[in-house]
Parts: C-alpha cells; sequence; structure tokens
C-alpha cells in the first residue's frame, strides 16, 4: 500500500482504486460473518475459488468475502453481482450449477432463493426481501459491499473522507459543535450526548487525552457491534481518529470481547493497514495530527463493559467500577481525560461528517436522532441484525421486517435493554424506539438486544434467567449488589420450584429498591429492571406460580409434566428412540406413555414428534 | 510450559504489568489452562505479586485454572440461546458427557463450559465443540452431534 499523506493523495488513490475496477466485471460475494461461518460459508468460498479455476474464469469473476448481511438466519448468503441476485443456504454443492448458470447463462437458481413466506413468491435481489426493505441501512450496508480486510475496498466506496474533510474544513471545535447539532447520542445502552461528552473530555486538563472504543458487547443475545467490527472495521476507526482530532487526543484503545477472536482479527489487519498507509501514526494527512489506537481483549466480565471497570481492565486489574462522582472525561485511563464510546457510535460519525448535520437530524425522531441497529432474535421468524430509522415502532420490526413469529405463535413480549432492560407488553408494541419512550415503558434502548418472546416464554423464568446472569456478573463489590442479586434469585429460583409463598412479589419488589438504591454502577442500580418489569406487565404469570402451582407458559421444570396426547400419537415411536432416560414405553403404531417419575422433562420427545402428540400441562 | 516460551510472551507485552490480562490470554491459548507452575514464574519475572494474578484469573470468566479437554464444549447461555431453547440443551450435553461444568471426561476428551452469548444469536440455541459451532441445536441433535465427534476421534487413533 502506498503512503497517503496528504488529502490530495488520498484523492488520487481513490481514483486508481475505482478505476481499476470495472463495476459491471461479475462478482461472487460471500457473506463471511460469523454467523454465516458457523453454517460453513468458508466451504463455500473455497469451493467457488476452485470451480472458478477449474473453469478457467479466476480472471473474469471476482470472489469477495464480506462482512454480515445481516439475514444471519438463511446462511450462508450469496450475493452475485452486479445484478444483486441473493442466494440463501447456498452450500459447496450449489457452486458448479451458480458458475454455469447464473454467471455463465445469466439464468437464476429458483431453488437458491428467499421465498416469500406468505405469497410462496421467489424473490431475486437482496433490496426487495421483506427482511431488508424497512430496513435503512446507513450504518450497516457497507458490511455486504466490502472486504473487511481490504482497506481499498473501503476507500473505494469513499473511506476516510469524512477525515480528510474533518483536517481540512474543520478546526476541532466546530467537529464537536457538529456531532452536538447532529443529536448523536451513545449507542452503547445510556444514551449520551456524543458532542457533550467530547466537549467536556476536551475541555477536561490533563497530560494526554484518551479515546476509548466500548467493543465489550455484553448483553447476552445481542451482536451488532461484533458485525460491525467484523464486517466494516474502518467505519469504527474513522470515527475515532475524527474524535481524537476534535478532543485533543493521541492514543485509542479498542476493548474487544473475548469472545470475539474474527473482530479482534479484522480490527488489527485494518489498523496495520492504516499505520502501513499513514492513515494512523504521525502527522496524518499531513494535517499534525498524531494518533495511534491498540487493541486490548476482555476477559470475558460483563461489568467491564461499564466504564470505569473497562478502565481497569485496561490498566491490567480486575473490573470493579469506581465511583461516579468521579467523571470518566476527566479522570479515566491512567487518570488522565478519557473519551469512551460505543462501537456503533463511533461509526456514526464519518456519516455525519459526510452527509451533513441537516441529512442526520431528519432521521429519528425528536430526542433519537438517526438509525439504530437491533440484533432481532428468539421467536421470530427473520432472525438477524437489522438497521431502522429511530423512531419505527416496535411492531414493524417484529412482523414487517421479523416477518412475525414461528409457528403461528403468539407474541407475548419484546425484551429491549439486555439485564438492564425490561419486557415491553404485546400491548404496547405501538412504542417507538427511541430512548426516552423505551424508559417510559419500563424498558430501554440499551445496547441493541430485541428478544422476541412468544406464549411458550415464561415471564418468571425470564426473570431468574437475567438474575442468574446477574449474580454472576456482579463485581461483588458492593453489598446490595452481590447479595441483592443472589437473593431475588432465589427467591425467582424458588417460585420456579413450585416454592412460592403468598408475599414474594412484594419482597422482590422491596429487595428491588434497595438493590437499585444501593448500589454503585448502573450494573446494580438497574438490576431489578428485568423483576420489576416482568411484575409490572405479567403479575398474573407470578401469581398461578405462586397461588396455583402452575407455569402458564409450560416451561418450569417443576410444574409441569410431559404427556402423550392419545388422538395424535400414531405409534411411530420417535419419542421412545430420543428418550435418555427410557420413560417412554408403548409397542410399534400403538399408543406410547411417559412415565412421570422416569421423566427428566429434557424436551427431547416433543421436538421428535411429528405429530404433535407429545403435550405439556 | 517451557521457560522460554513464557519470556517470550513477556517479551512481547514488554513486561508490563498492565498487560497482565493479555499475558494469561496468551498462556492460555498456549496451554489450554492457566497451569500453577507458570503462573508462578510470571510472577516472579514480571514481577507481580501472585495473589494478584489469581485474583485476575478467578475474576474474568475467560480463564481456566484446570485443564480442559481436547474438545472444550461450551453451550451458549445468552438470553437469545435461552429463549430457544438452550437450558434443554445444556442439561442433555450434561447428561450425555456426564459432567458438570467445569468437569472434564475421564477420557480426557470433553470438558464442559457455559457462555453467555456467541454473538451468532440468529442461530440460537448454538453449541461450540473444539472450534465449531454447532447452530440449532435440540436435545437429540445433541446426542448426535457428540457421537460423531467421539466415532472421529476414534478414527483418528
Ligand atoms: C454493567 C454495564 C455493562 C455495559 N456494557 C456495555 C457494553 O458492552 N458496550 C457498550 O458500548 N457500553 C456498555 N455499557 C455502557 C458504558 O458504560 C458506556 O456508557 C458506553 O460505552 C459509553 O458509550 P456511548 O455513550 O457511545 O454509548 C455498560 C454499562 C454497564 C453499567
Ligand atoms: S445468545 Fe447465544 S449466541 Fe447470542
Amino acid at each position: 500500500m502506498k503512503r497517503i499523506d496528504s488529502p490530495k493523495k488520498l484523492e488520487d488513490i481513490r481514483k486508481e482504486i475505482i478505476g481499476a475496477r470495472d463495476p459491471d466485471k461479475p462478482c461472487i460475494t460471500i457473506c463471511s460473518g460469523t454467523g454465516c461461518r458457523a453454517f460453513g460459508s468458508e466451504n463455500v468460498t473455497e469451493s467457488f475459488r476452485k470451480e472458478l479455476k477449474k473453469h478457467g474464469l479466476e480472471e473474469t469473476i471476482d470472489v469477495r468475502t464480506t462482512g454480515c448481511h445481516g439475514f444471519c438466519e438463511k446462511g450462508p448468503v450469496v450475493v452475485i453481482n452486479p445484478h444483486g441476485i441473493f442466494y440463501q443456504k447456498v452450500s459447496p454443492k450449489d457452486t458448479n450449477e451458480i458458475i454455469t448458470e447464473t454467471l455463465l447463462n445469466n439464468k437464476v437458481i429458483e431453488r437458491l432463493l428467499y421465498t416469500h413466506p406468505e405469497t410462496g413468491q421467489k424473490i431475486v435481489k437482496e433490496s426487495e426481501i421483506p427482511f431488508y426493505k424497512g430496513q435503512m441501512r446507513v450504518i450497516f450496508g457497507n458490511n455486504g459491499k466490502i472486504d473487511p480486510t481490504s482497506i481499498d475496498d473501503y476507500i473505494a466506496i469513499g473511506g476516510y473522507s469524512a477525515l480528510s474533510i474533518t483536517l481540512t474544513d474543520y478546526s476541532p471545535v466546530e467537529i464537536i459543535e457538529i456531532i452536538k447539532k447532529s443529536g448523536l447520542r451513545g449507542r452503547g445502552g445510556g444514551g449520551f450526548p456524543a458532542g457533550v461528552k467530547w466537549e467536556s473530555c476536551r475541555n477536561a486538563a490533563g497530560n494526554k487525552h484518551y479515546v476509548i472504543c466500548n467493543a465489550d458487547e455484553g448483553d447476552p443475545g445481542a451482536y451488532m457491534d461484533r458485525s460491525l467490527l467484523e464486517g466494516n472495521p474502518h467505519s469504527v476507526l474513522e470515527g475515532m481518529i475524527i474524535g481524537a482530532y476534535a478532543i485533543g487526543s493521541d492514543e485509542g484503545y479498542i476493548y474487544v470481547r473475548n469472545e470475539y477472536p474474527l473482530a479482534v482479527r479484522n480490527v488489527e489487519i485494518a489498523i496495520a493497514s492504516l499505520k502501513e498507509c499513514g492513515l494512523l501514526g504521525e502527522n496524518i494527512l499531513g494535517s499534525g495530527l498524531n494518533f495511534d489506537i491498540k487493541v486490548s481483549r476482555g476477559g470475558g466480565a460483563f461489568v467491564c463493559g461499564e466504564s470505569s471497570a473497562l478502565v481497569a481492565s485496561l490498566e491490567g486489574r480486575v473490573g470493579e467500577p469506581r465511583a461516579k462522582h468521579i467523571h470518566r472525561v476527566e479522570s479515566g485511563i491512567w487518570d488522565q481525560p478519557t473519551n469512551l464510546n460505543n462501537v456503533e457510535t463511533w461509526a456514526n460519525v464519518p456519516l455525519i461528517i459526510n452527509k451533513g448535520v441537516d441529512w442526520y437530524t431528519s432521521i429519528g425522531t425528536e430526542g433519537s436522532k438517526g438509525t439504530k441497529i437491533f440484533s432481532l432474535v428468539g421467536k421470530v421468524n427473520n432472525t438477524g441484525l437489522v438497521e431502522v430509522p429511530m423512531g419505527m415502532n416496535i411492531k414493524e420490526i417484529v412482523y414487517e421486517i421479523g416477518g412475525g413469529i414461528p409457528e403461528g405463535r403468539k407474541l407475548k413480549a419484546v425484551q429491549t435493554g439486555g439485564p438492564s432492560g425490561g419486557v415491553i407488553p404485546e400491548s404496547l408494541m405501538d412504542v417507538p424506539v427511541d430512548f426516552d419512550r423505551l424508559t417510559d415503558v419500563g424498558s430501554m434502548m440499551g445496547s441493541g438486544g430485541m428478544i422476541v418472546m412468544d406464549d411458550k416464554t415464561c415471564m418468571v423464568d425470564t426473570a431468574k434467567y437475567f438474575m442468574n446472569f446477574l449474580r454472576g456478573e456482579s463485581c461483588g463489590k458492593c453489598t446490595t449488589c452481590r447479595e441483592g442479586t443472589q437473593r431475588m434469585y432465589e427467591i425467582l429460583e424458588a417460585i420456579s420450584n413450585g416454592d412460592g409463598k403468598e408475599g414474594d412479589i412484594e419482597l422482590l419488589e422491596e429487595l428491588s429498591w434497595a438493590v437499585a438504591e444501593g448500589s454503585l454502577c448502573a450494573l446494580g442500580q438497574t438490576a431489578p429492571n428485568p423483576v420489576l418489569s416482568t411484575i409490572r406487565y405479567f403479575r398474573d404469570e407470578y401469581e398461578a406460580h405462586i397461588k396455583e402451582k402452575r407455569c402458564p407458559a409450560g416451561v418450569c421444570k417443576a410444574l409441569i409434566t410431559y404427556s402423550i396426547d392419545e388422538e395424535n400419537c400414531t405409534g411411530c415411536g420417535a419419542c421412545k428412540k430420543v428418550c435418555p432416560v427410557e420413560a417412554i414405553t408403548g409397542e410399534k403404531k400403538e399408543l406410547h406413555t411417559i412415565d412421570p417419575d422416569k421423566c427428566i422433562r429434557c424436551g427431547a420427545c416433543m421436538a421428535a414428534c411429528n405429530f404433535d402428540a407429545v403435550k405439556v400441562v | 510450559m517451557d521457560h522460554k516460551c513464557i519470556d517470550k510472551i513477556l517479551e512481547k507485552y514488554g513486561h508490563q504489568e498492565s498487560s497482565i490480562i493479555a499475558i494469561l490470554q496468551d498462556l492460555q491459548e498456549e496451554e489450554n489452562y492457566l497451569p500453577e507452575n507458570d503462573l508462578a514464574y510470571i510472577s516472579e519475572n514480571l514481577p507481580i505479586p501472585l495473589t494478584r494474578i489469581y485474583r485476575i484469573a478467578t475474576f474474568y470468566n475467560a480463564f481456566n485454572l484446570t485443564p480442559r479437554g481436547k474438545y472444550p464444549v461450551s453451550v451458549c447461555m445468552g438470553t437469545a440461546c435461552h429463549v430457544r431453547g438452550a437450558p434443554m440443551v445444556f442439561d442433555r450435553v450434561r447428561l450425555e458427557l456426564g459432567i458438570d461444568i467445569g468437569g472434564v471426561t475421564e477420557d480426557g476428551l470433553f470438558s464442559l463450559e457455559t457462555v453467555n452469548c456467541l454473538g451468532a444469536c440468529a442461530l440460537g440455541p448454538i453449541v461450540v465443540i473444539g472450534k465449531e459451532y454447532h447452530g440449532n441445536m435440540t436435545p437429540a441433535k445433541v446426542e448426535s452431534t457428540i457421537k460423531k465427534y467421539r466415532k472421529r476421534i476414534a478414527k483418528e487413533k
């Protein structure tokens, strides 16, 4: 890579890269995000390369491995450009046919197309699939267009032009003004105005200012940050360099979750290529800006996503939060002014500079501007990552983009905000995604987890699940958090075991108050939310567990029994075969029965039955 | 681990105390867990009190103080996987391997751990065996998947 030492050089190189590329040249793009990899996309790529070689087409057809397209459910995803033909669930067996039919003969392979679940219609183009149609993919959309390990790809789509504009046309204070006017709020959970934070950090006294990217993504059930870092690391890095200029920092860190090896790898590759061409290091683009970024891997502790715990971890200590009256922007890493922002927050920065404040503020609601990426998962047909304009309501996201609930079941609630958030019941599905409105209904925006729950999800179990998570992840520093979450878990466990007592709900509410009031950091302060919100909207379900010893959703093991329906059972023996404890008896073609004393309620028989004969009561 | 190899790791991080987490991560990558002797060696040579190393090694979920199996089995217990039946999958894995969290099978092949989200939630419930992801798991699929590994291992032998 040549050195890029001035804005002009950047534009020259951009022209050179684009000029050397033929936009009409056929290109096979294969998603290589973690989801598609898990479905075997690496084998698909290898097979494409082999087949192209066999046909002698390596020069005429390009192969590009890209970041996550978002529609992970349908992986491995392959898009054939320039026409944008979308193939789903592609396997190495299909690659030869795709080359000979689609690329050489312009024929679409019906079998690999996406089928509209309601109309049965086959859809050819990615952009026309309902999952993508309702989205506004201004941050996430480039993932599918570029190879994340290629800086050329990023430059070709306009990469680092925002940095170039920043350094030539604006002073640091002007950049802060732009970010403030854009209304950009932190995407990591708190929703704090980014420009205001930058300004305080810039104005804080210290020998050295730091900027940090929070890629700890601890919310279980959310993976937006992972996919952005994996799929388009340069957009995050560009945001950080602009931030460093505005704040007056010469050193930055990216704190990445240990469980994300591919994100670590792609970011490290991106940083190495930036250093090589001079976009990181000394005198960036000849502007006099010096800035360097280091990658630090986390140790797998949820609390380390909290700003002061993250700083402690970066310094090589255990991740225990510090008191909030010490402001991080004034005294962060090594007690120096430190500005921490989330991955997605950083990725918004180049977009705002490029497109301008007017454009950016035209998207979203009064108090929440721009788009938000959600991880739409759980009991929903189209699971994956979705980017929507702020203000879209949850119903639209679940039904129009998500395609509704599988197996024709009923939507019960949507959980947002991770362990600090809450459940939003079906009756409130009209609530828009907006920082303040979500807080009003007892949940929160959080970092972007959106977990869809159907009528087979038990709310006591959900609360117990989060409390189990939180008692394990509490760092143990504050007694209220350490003991309170433990005690709340024990009460919830007793309720789900059928040992709930009259007064337990009130006790949970009282403990909630103590935990929230008595804890230092937001982990403890928000820990009761999953319990309070489930009590608020599903109190009757708690009461059914406590008073009637019944789990209406059929989840809590101690309160359910499995049985086989006489009418539906065909005596096929599928259930008997999968039962790990030999609790099922019955002759072939005759009614089978389950011995409740032997049954461990593992659910294997239910999953194995093709006739809907296994019931839970 | 060979002391020379540990020296190399310490070298890589410039003997910086603040890099202790990264040092332990590198050690674990090589050794699969954090052997007691190696921690003592690091403590002497970084230098950093051994108690501090243990405080860190026990605080962060990423570290293991006992050897893991050749194929660590980790079941995702994240929210997305949970609502799609991860607890049932976990129970079945436990039954199939005959070990609990932190345990290792007698033949040393498998060990069991849980993780709070692997960031591939669309494929939930997920079980990772060694480095391979297995998505859309059901209790029944657990049995056949582990059998497959056992067969593969037997073949390798
Ligand atoms: C327990 C806890 C965990 C958190 N985890 C994360 C996380 O994984 N990623 C993140 O960006 N912010 C996380 N936060 C929020 C951060 O403390 C901080 O507010 C955020 O990174 C600031 O960036 P933003 O303003 O761009 O959102 C967490 C907060 C708490 C209290
Ligand atoms: S919840 Fe299991 S991968 Fe995210």
